[in-house]
C-alpha cells in the first residue's frame, strides 16, 4: 500500500513472532494509556505519486519566478546563470542521502569535495582558514559577532553598519540580545558608513565591527579606512561579502578582514524563496581554533596514502557540548558543495565574466534610467551590481507597472529605511540581454 | 581496494574552462571604466581552469566514494536515515519553489505562502503542538530558536533569575551547546540504573531558577520516558518549560504527542523524520513548535491565513516575537520535501512508519542481543543501543568493528554515543528497511562478533576494502592542513 514501507502483513508477522508479540501494541505499552493515540491523526489521505505532483504543481503554479518574469530585484538573491552540470552532480545519490562524513574512510568524496570548497572560499576571500558552512550568511554574520567577542577578552561589543542587509542585521540583533551582548549600529551617509559616527562609537568595549561588501545598496565602502579604525582601537574587522563580487573587487585580505562571511547563494544555488543557501565563514589562521563549524583536514593513512577527515572537532558541540564555540552540528553541505561545482565549472576566467558582465550591464543600466525623466540614480558611491534608483513617480506604480510587463522591476526601500520612501533598488547580473533592460526602460518611460 | 584521488586543482591547466557565457555585445562598458582601479582586484583568486569533462568525471568519481542510504543499509542511531523518495526531489525543483524570489510579492507567492501554513498545521497536529515556525534551518538551530522563546517567555513574565537548563547525561551535544550560547547554565542529570531520567535526581535541580527541562522522547538509548507526565508537572509546578528535542520523533508518530505528554516547545527534524535526504550534512530543516501561551514570541514573520479566504500573508506584526534566526522564512525548498512525504503518507502512513521502525528496532535488538551486550533488555522504540565491551575484553572496540562492517558494505551505526553507554553502538533501521536486509545485516553483525573471536586483526586492521585505510585523526589536529596551497 504504501511504497516506502516494504513490509507486508505476514513479513510483520513473522518479525513479532521473533520478537514474542502477537501484536505491534505490545511495544508501545510503556506510553502511558492517557496519551496513547486512539484515533488517527487528523491530516490528509495518502496520495499516490501522480496526485503528489498535481498538488504540488498547482501551487508552484500559484508563484512567480525568474524563468517567467524578468529579474531586475536583489537585496541578497541574484539571478545567476546555473550552470547546467551542477544539478546532475548534485543528484548523484552518493552525495544528496549521505549523512555527514563521520566515517572517513567511506565518505572520502564527500569530505575531499569540502576540503576543496574550503579552499575556494580562501582564494575568494583571501582568508587562510574556512569552514564547511553555515547556515547562511546572515547566521554566519551573526556567529562572526560572537567569535570577536569570544576572541577578545572583556569586550562585549559589536558595531554594524546601518548600510549591512535588514536581514542580517534583524538576525544579529536577535542573536545579540538572546546571548545578552550588545549590538550597536552605526549611521549612515550617503548610503556609506557614516566615518564620524563610526569614530564616535569605537569604544574600547568593541571588539569587532561588521560591514558588508559591497553593501545592502550595491555600494562599495571605503572599507580599508573602516578596518584601520576598527584595528586601531583593537577590534576586529567582519566583512560580509557578495562572493561573486570577489571575482572582481579587491579581496577581503586586502581591506584588511580577519573575519570574512556572507551568503553563497549566488554561487549556483537557485533562490528557492530564500532557502536552501549557505552562509560561507572564512577567518585568519590565529582565529582557527574558535571558528564555529566543521572543517575538514588532510591527513594520511598508515599506508601514506592522502586522505580527508573531520578535524579540530574538540571545538564542536558533540565532543565539547556547552563549550564549544557553536552548537552548530548539520549545516548546508549540499549547498556547499554546489558552490564547489559552480566555482569549478566558473573557474578563474570564468568568474571574473560573470562578475565584470553583471558589474557593466548594472553600469549600463544605470545610465539609461539616469536618462529617464524623473529618475535618477540616488546615491553617488561606487557600485557593483546592484543601484538605489530615486524617483518622483510613486515607487509601487513603477514596481506595479514592470510586474504587468512581468519584470521583477526591483526592491522597494521604503520599509526597512522610511527616509527613502521615493526610492527602489535595482539589480543586474549577467544574465540580462539588450532587449531586457530595452524593454524596462520603456517601461520606466511609459509610468506617468 | 585503495585508490587515489588528485584534488580539482590538480587538474587545472590553464586555457581549459567548462563555462560559455553570450558576449556582452551592448554595454560598452569595461570594469575599469566603471570603477576606481584601487577598488578592482589585484590577485586573481586562484580557481582551478578545467573542462566539463573534467568536471563530471571528478564529481562523479568523488561521488563513487562516498555512501548514501541509496548505496545501502545506514542504521545510523538518532539520525533516521530512512529512504528519501525522488517524487521530493523532482516537486521541490518546480519553478514556482526552486525560483522564487524571496522578496517577490505575496500574491505572486500564493502557492508558497500556502504551502507554509499547510505544514504548520500538519506539524501541528502531528506533534499536539499549537502553531509552527519553519525558520531554523536545523534542528540545533531549532534548539537555539525554542530556547530563545523560552527565555523571551521568562523575560516577559519578569522572571529574570531563571538562568537554568537541565539536561539528563544521555542528552545529545546540541541541546546544552545550544542553551550555553544563550548564556544558560546547563544543569546536568545522572540517569538511573534503568536508562530513565531519575525522578529524584530531577526533583533536587528544578526550582525558581529552572527555565526549562530540555528532553527527548524516546530517549537516546531509545527508550521510552514513561514517567514524563511526572516531570512535566515537576518543571511546570516550578514555573519552568519543557523542551522536546524532536530528533527521535520517528519512534512515536500516530502513537503518542510530544504536545500532550506536557512539552511546551519543540523542534522537529525534516531532514530525519520526513524523509528529506541529509545532503551530506545539510541542508536540513529544524522547525519548532510552541504552544499557544508562546505563539506570541514565534520568530517573525509568521504566515497567516486571510480570514475566510484562500489567500495568505506574512504578518511582522509581533511585537513580542524574537526576531529572526534565519533571513527569509527557512530552508523552503526542504520544507516543500517534506511537505510532499505528508501528502504520501497520511496519517495512516506516518503511524505505520513509526510502527514499523518501531518494530524492525526490536527485531534487530532480540537477534543481535545474543551475540552483543544489551544494558536495557526491555522494550525499545525505534532505535536500541548495544556495547561493544565483550568484544573490547576479546581485543576489538565498537570503533574496529565499525570499520570492519564498512567491509561488508554496510554504513557502521552510530558509535559512542550516548556517552552513558561504554563501547556505545546505537542502531536505528528505520520502517524503510526490509526484513532481508534487516537479516543480512544481523547475519554480518553475528559474522563479525565471531571475528573478534576467532581473528581479531580482520577486524582491527579494518576497514580493507575502502579507498583509503584508518586515517591519522591525530596529526590531522595537530598539524592542521585546512585547504590545498600549489607546490612551492
Amino acid at each position: 500500500m504504501f511504497p516506502y514501507l516494504p513490509h507486508t502483513v505476514e513479513e510483520r508477522n513473522v518479525l513479532m513472532e521473533r520478537i514474542g508479540i502477537k501484536s505491534v501494541d505490545e511495544l508501545f505499552t510503556d506510553i502511558p494509556e492517557s496519551i496513547l493515540l486512539k484515533e488517527e491523526l487528523n491530516l490528509n489521505r495518502p496520495y499516490s505519486e501522480l496526485e503528489i505532483k498535481r498538488i504540488c504543481k498547482e501551487l508552484s503554479n500559484l508563484n512567480a519566478n525568474v524563468d517567467d518574469y524578468t529579474c531586475f530585484m536583489g537585496a541578497g538573491y541574484y539571478d545567476h546563470y546555473i550552470p547546467s552540470v551542477i544539478d546532475h552532480m548534485l543528484l548523484r545519490s552518493e552525495f544528496y542521502t549521505a549523512y555527514t562524513p563521520y566515517q572517513a574512510e567511506r565518505s572520502q568524496g564527500y569530505l575531499q569535495a569540502i576540503f576543496e570548497y574550503q579552499t575556494m572560499i580562501c582564494e575568494l576571500t583571501g582568508m587562510d582558514v574556512s569552514n564547511a558552512s553555515m547556515y547562511d550568511g546572515a547566521s554566519a554574520t551573526a556567529e562572526a559577532g560572537f567569535m570577536c567577542v569570544n576572541s577578545k577578552k572583556k569586550r562585549n561589543t559589536v558595531l554594524i553598519a546601518a548600510t549591512v542587509a535588514p536581514e542580517v542585521q534583524k538576525v544579529v540583533k536577535t542573536y545579540f540580545e538572546m546571548a545578552e551582548l550588545n549590538l550597536v549600529v552605526v549611521g549612515m551617509q550617503n548610503g556609506l558608513v557614516d566615518m564620524a559616527d563610526l569614530d564616535g562609537k569605537l569604544t574600547e568595549d568593541v571588539a569587532g565591527v561588521i560591514c558588508q561588501y559591497p553593501n545592502f545598496f550595491g555600494n562599495i565602502e571605503d572599507l580599508k579606512a573602516v578596518g584601520e579604525k576598527a584595528h586601531a582601537n583593537g577590534s576586529m574587522l567582519v566583512l560580509n561579502a557578495d562572493p561573486i563580487a570577489l571575482g572582481l573587487l579587491e579581496s577581503p585580505k586586502a581591506l584588511g578582514a580577519d573575519i570574512t562571511v556572507g551568503d553563497g547563494q549566488g554561487l549556483g544555488n537557485p533562490m528557492s524563496f530564500g532557502g536552501p543557501t549557505f552562509g560561507f565563514f572564512a577567518a585568519k589562521e590565529e582565529f582557527v581554533r574558535s571558528m564555529p563549524g566543521r572543517i575538514v583536514g588532510q591527513t594520511v593513512d598508515h599506508d601514506g596514502n592522502r586522505g580527508y577527515v573531520l578535524t579540530l572537532q574538540a571545538r564542536e558541540q558533540h565532543i565539547r557540548r556547552q563549550k564549544a564555540t557553536s552548537n552548530i552540528c548539520s549545516n548546508q553541505a549540499l549547498n556547499a558543495l554546489t558552490a564547489l561545482i559552480y566555482l569549478s565549472v566558473v573557474g578563474k576566467k570564468g568568474l571574473r565574466q560573470v562578475a565584470e558582465q553583471s558589474c557593466n550591464k548594472a553600469h549600463y543600466l544605470a545610465e539609461r534610467i539616469a536618462k529617464v525623466p524623473g529618475f535618477k540614480v540616488h546615491f553617488a558611491a561606487p557600485f557593483f551590481k546592484e543601484f538605489v534608483v530615486e524617483t518622483d513617480k510613486c515607487v509601487e506604480a513603477v514596481l506595479k507597472a514592470l510586474l504587468d510587463n512581468h519584470i521583477l522591476g526591483g526592491y522597494a526601500l521604503g520599509k526597512d529605511y522610511p527616509e527613502m520612501q521615493n526610492c527602489f533598488m535595482v539589480a543586474v547580473t549577467e544574465k540580462r540581454t539588450k532587449e531586457e533592460i530595452d524593454k524596462f526602460i520603456q517601461v520606466l518611460e511609459g509610468v506617468k | 581496494m585503495r585508490e587515489k584521488k588528485q584534488l580539482i586543482f590538480e587538474m587545472s591547466i590553464p586555457g581549459r574552462t567548462a563555462f560559455s557565457l553570450p558576449e556582452d555585445d551592448f554595454t560598452g562598458m569595461q570594469a575599469s571604466s566603471c570603477l576606481d582601479a584601487g577598488l578592482l582586484r589585484t590577485e586573481e583568486p586562484n580557481l582551478p581552469e578545467v573542462s566539463e569533462v573534467d568536471v563530471v568525471r571528478h564529481f562523479t568519481g568523488l561521488s563513487n566514494r562516498n555512501f548514501g542510504v541509496d548505496t545501502g543499509f545506514y542504521p545510523l542511531g538518532s539520525c533516521t536515515m530512512k529512504y528519501n523518495p525522488k517524487v521530493n526531489e523532482d516537486v521541490s525543483r518546480y519553478p514556482g519553489f526552486a525560483l522564487s524570489h524571496p522578496f517577490q510579492p505575496e500574491e505572486l507567492s500564493q502557492g508558497n505562502l500556502k504551502l507554509l501554513f499547510e505544514m504548520d498545521k500538519a506539524l501541528s497536529e502531528i506533534t499536539g503542538m499549537d502553531r509552527f515556525t519553519m525558520q531554523p534551518a536545523a534542528g540545533a538551530h531549532g534548539e537555539l530558536t525554542g530556547l530563545m522563546i523560552i527565555k523571551a517567555y521568562h523575560l516577559h513574565n519578569g522572571d529574570a533569575e531563571r538562568n537554568e537548563v537541565i539536561v539528563p547525561d544521555s542528552a545529545h551535544g546540541t541541546n546544552p551547546a545550544s542553551a550555553a550560547v544563550i548564556g544558560y547554565k546547563i544543569v546536568e542529570i545522572p540517569s538511573g540504573e534503568n536508562g530513565l531520567v531519575d525522578i529524584a535526581e530531577l526533583k533536587k535541580v528544578v526550582g525558581p531558577k529552572t527555565a526549562a527541562l530540555m528532553l527527548t522522547n524516546p530517549n537516546t538509548l531509545g527508550l521510552f520516558e514513561t514517567e514524563i507526565l511526572e516531570m512535566a508537572e515537576i518543571v511546570h509546578d516550578a514555573g519552568g518549560l519543557l523542551y522536546y528535542d524532536g530528533a527521535n520523533t520517528n519512534a512515536i508518530m500516530g502513537k503518542a504527542r510530544p504536545g500532550d505528554m506536557g512539552f511546551d516547545v519543540q523542534h522537529i527534524n525534516l531532514h530525519k523524520t520526513f524523509a528529506t535526504p541529509h545532503g551530506g550534512g545539510g541542508p536540513g530543516s529544524g522547525p519548532v513548535g510552541v504552544k499557544a501561551k508562546l505563539v506570541p514570541f514565534l520568530p517573525a514573520p509568521v504566515i497567516e491565513q486571510v480570514e475566510g479566504e484562500n489567500r495568505y500573508f506574512m504578518d511582522y506584526d509581533r511585537p513580542l516575537s524574537i526576531g529572526k534566526v534565519k533571513a527569509c522564512y527557512g530552508n523552503f525548498t526542504v520544507v516543500v520535501k517534506a511537505y510532499a512525504y505528508i501528502l504520501a503518507m497520511g496519517a495512516k502512513g506516518l503511524r505505520l512508519s513509526s510502527e514499523d521502525a518501531v518494530l524492525n528496532a526490536n527485531y534487530l535488538k532480540e537477534i543481535l542481543k545474543e551475540y552483543f551486550e544489551l544494558p536495557h533488555d526491555r522494550i525499545c522504540k525505534h532505535e536500541f543501543v548495544l556495547s561493544g565491551m565483550k568484544q573490547k575484553k576479546l581485543g576489538a572496540s565498537t570503533l574496529d568493528m565499525a570499520k570492519r562492517l564498512i567491509d561488508y558494505k554496510y554504513h557502521p551505526p552510530t558509535i559512542y554515543f550516548p556517552l552513558i553507554v561504554k563501547e556505545a553502538i546505537m542502531i536505528e533501521p528505520t520502517e524503510t528497511e526490509s526484513k532481508e536486509t534487516l537479516d543480512a545485516f544481523a547475519e554480518t553483525m553475528i559474522k563479525i562478533a565471531k571475528e573478534v573471536e576467532e581473528n581479531p586483526e580482520t577486524v582491527t586492521n579494518a576497514p580493507l576494502t575502502t579507498v583509503v585505510g584508518r586515517l591519522d585523526e591525530v596529526t590531522a589536529a595537530r598539524t592542521p592542513i585546512l585547504k590545498w596551497k600549489p607546490e612551492a
